[in-house]
């Protein structure tokens, strides 16, 4: 069970490619945050006039406070799901703040700093349906952040997506909770334990 | 009694475009006409799902936005509130029509997501470049309101204003927005019906063999009948009688022209609407609307936690340019920054009333990315 902490505008950018979701991830992250945990939200979006393909990303500021300004200018948390956005964004993530990529799609990392899960891979190997794979990543944050509880998020789910969606997308949260909580200690990433060492993939920036 | 309230009230984390439309549907529009456009689309989305459903909403997609213009005019003229969306490229094309909105007095309300310019330029960036096209985009001399909104609370409380200004003065009112506006999700909670104040259109109370569509009256708004109520009602572009038919005869043209002005004019406490933070110990001011106002309310925080006594006024009112206040800031402050997302298209006015008192700093920026605090409170401590 996780309590609500008092944070002061923590940073989120989801970043990667048109079509892969980022944006209804950022609206049912922030959606499960503001309504369900009570904090401030501000998700804005950045995207290119196509369809799918070009890049695409999704910012989102959660504070206990009113949020002035609604945009990232230091990052605490980037999860990069392209090789692109790695490189473009890297260099706003804050001196302490965290890198999750999707392991199977960003071959190369500008720090061998950050946390990995093939998103991607899981989700056509075990739901093979490739357009969940935003809501595993979902899943994957929930466990992360101190501040996102489960149940909530799962309901921010079922609010904002019809009716028909609601089981696949479930299963789909499940697997990226479930497979960040073999691959992470409980918010590993916010309160760094000294003797973890085992393996790069997982040490904290 | 507030608390209990609130507790009833639903909550939503909602765009910015979504919440012009639950401002809209909350101040009585029943008509929508449109064309969709990007940063614009969600309002047209919003309203086709929402109108039909409501007791008697017409929804019409239009084949264009010259189109979508008449359409609601001619929705107006027979009784409803109506409102239209669109972004820079649509705005140009209404520009005809809303001069026509003007010199026949018809209350409606635009709303401008504006994008990056000219021409269709960054159609998901955000900009500020249609400020002086909303106060001068149609030709001749006239009296408009133009209006802005910064955050989505602001959107939906704007959007209000915005269908009460045009009742209550018989004006087009324009309002402007931007991408990051209209393209961020907040959790606002929607007012109950009735809690907020809506004003309805001022109907003729003379029988319809006495009345005179445009007759001047103490507030210089003339009442308005529904079309097909039995009030006979010309409405023509042409320079018109206190009948509504066209006149070149010099003082009738200049009464009508007076009272166009007079009745924004004289209103000018209750239609300049401005928020101000933290200017009660300021000396160095920033006046700033729409997203740049939220970027800027960080960079006073910053600029306060460096030593710098910083203050802001955040426009929600850009037409008639709200003089008063920005005077009042001006003879306070050794300096003004005005940080936009134009060439100077506001700084140009808030020159024009304070740059005899005090030094106004411009920060613009035209890439189609928003101003960072960061960039404004430089501004601020460097002078």
């Amino acid at each position: 069970m996780k309590t609500a902490q008092e944070l002061n505008r923590f940073e989120i950018r989801l970043s990667g490619t048109g079509g892969q979701g980022i944006i209804t991830l950022g609206r049912i992250l922030g959606g499960g945050l503001a309504l369900g945990m009570g904090y401030h939200v501000t998700q804005t979006q950045s995207y290119g006039p196509e369809a799918r393909g070009g890049a695409s990303r999704s910012d989102l500021v959660v504070s206990s406070r009113r949020i002035s300004y609604p945009k990232t200018e230091s990052i605490d948390l980037l999860v990069a799901l392209s090789q692109e956005a790695c490189y473009a964004y890297y260099r706003f993530i804050k001196p302490g703040g965290v890198l999750l990529v999707d392991s199977g799609l960003v071959r190369q990392t500008p720090s061998n700093v950050f946390l990995g899960l093939p998103f991607t891979d899981l989700t056509v190997r075990k739901l093979k349906v490739p357009q969940a794979m935003n809501v595993v990543v979902l899943g994957a944050l929930t466990w992360l952040l101190p501040f996102a509880e489960a149940r909530v998020m799962k309901q921010a789910l079922r609010d904002s997506l019809p009716p028909k969606l609601h089981e696949l997308n479930l299963k789909a949260f499940q697997l990226g909770y479930s497979e960040a909580r073999k691959a992470f200690d409980p918010h590993e990433a916010w309160t760094p334990k000294p003797d973890d060492d085992d393996g790069d993939e997982r040490i904290v920036l | 009694m507030a608390q209990k309230k609130s507790k009833q009230r639903k909550a939503v984390f909602a765009l910015g475009n979504e919440a012009v439309v639950e401002g809209a549907l909350l101040a009585g529009c029943s008509f929508y006409a449109g064309y969709p456009i990007t940063p614009s689309s969600e309002i047209m989305e919003v309203m086709a799902a929402r109108l039909p459903r409501s007791e008697d909403g017409v929804f019409i997609q239009m084949e264009d936005e010259i189109a979508s213009m008449g359409a609601i005019i001619g929705a107006s003229l027979a009784g409803r509130k109506a409102m239209t969306a669109t972004s820079g490229p649509g705005f140009s094309l209404m520009q005809e029509n809303l001069g026509f909105a003007c010199m026949t007095e018809v209350p409606l309300v635009v709303v401008n997501v504006m994008r990056g310019g000219p021409s269709t330029g960054l159609p998901t960036s955000p900009a500020q470049g249609d400020v002086q096209q909303a106060r001068w985009g149609t030709h001749g001399d006239h009296p408009v309101i133009v209006l802005s909104a910064s955050d989505v609370r602001e959107c939906l409380e704007m959007t209000i204003t915005a269908f009460n200004f045009a009742e209550k003065y018989r004006t087009p009112v324009i309002l402007l927005l931007d991408e990051i506006t209209a393209h961020t999700r907040e959790k606002i909670e929607l007012p109950e019906p009735g809690e907020l104040e809506i004003v309805g259109r001022s109907y003729p109370t003379v029988p319809p063999e006495w009345y005179k569509p445009y007759e001047d009256t103490m507030r210089g708004v003339s009442p308005m009948p529904p079309i097909g109520s039995g009030y006979r009602h010309h409405v023509t572009g042409l320079t018109h009688d206190v009948l509504g038919f066209p006149t070149q005869r010099p003082d009738e043209v200049k009464a009508i022209m007076e009272r166009l002005f007079r009745k924004i004019d004289q209103f000018y406490p209750d239609i300049m609407l401005v928020e101000e933070y933290m200017t009660e110990d300021a000396d160095i001011g920033v006046v700033a609307y729409g997203s740049v106002a939220r970027s800027a309310e960080l960079a006073i925080d910053m600029a306060r936690e460096q030593g710098y006594k910083a203050g802001l006024i955040k426009l929600k009112t850009l037409f008639p340019f709200p003089k008063p206040f920005v005077n009042r800031l001006a003879a306070r402050c050794s300096r003004i920054v005005v940080p936009e997302m134009n060439m100077g298209q506001m700084s140009r006015e808030v020159k024009r009333v304070a740059a005899r008192t005090t030094s106004i700093r411009t920060v613009n920026r035209i890439d189609g990315q928003i101003i960072t605090p960061t960039q404004i409170c430089k501004a601020i401590t460097q002078g």
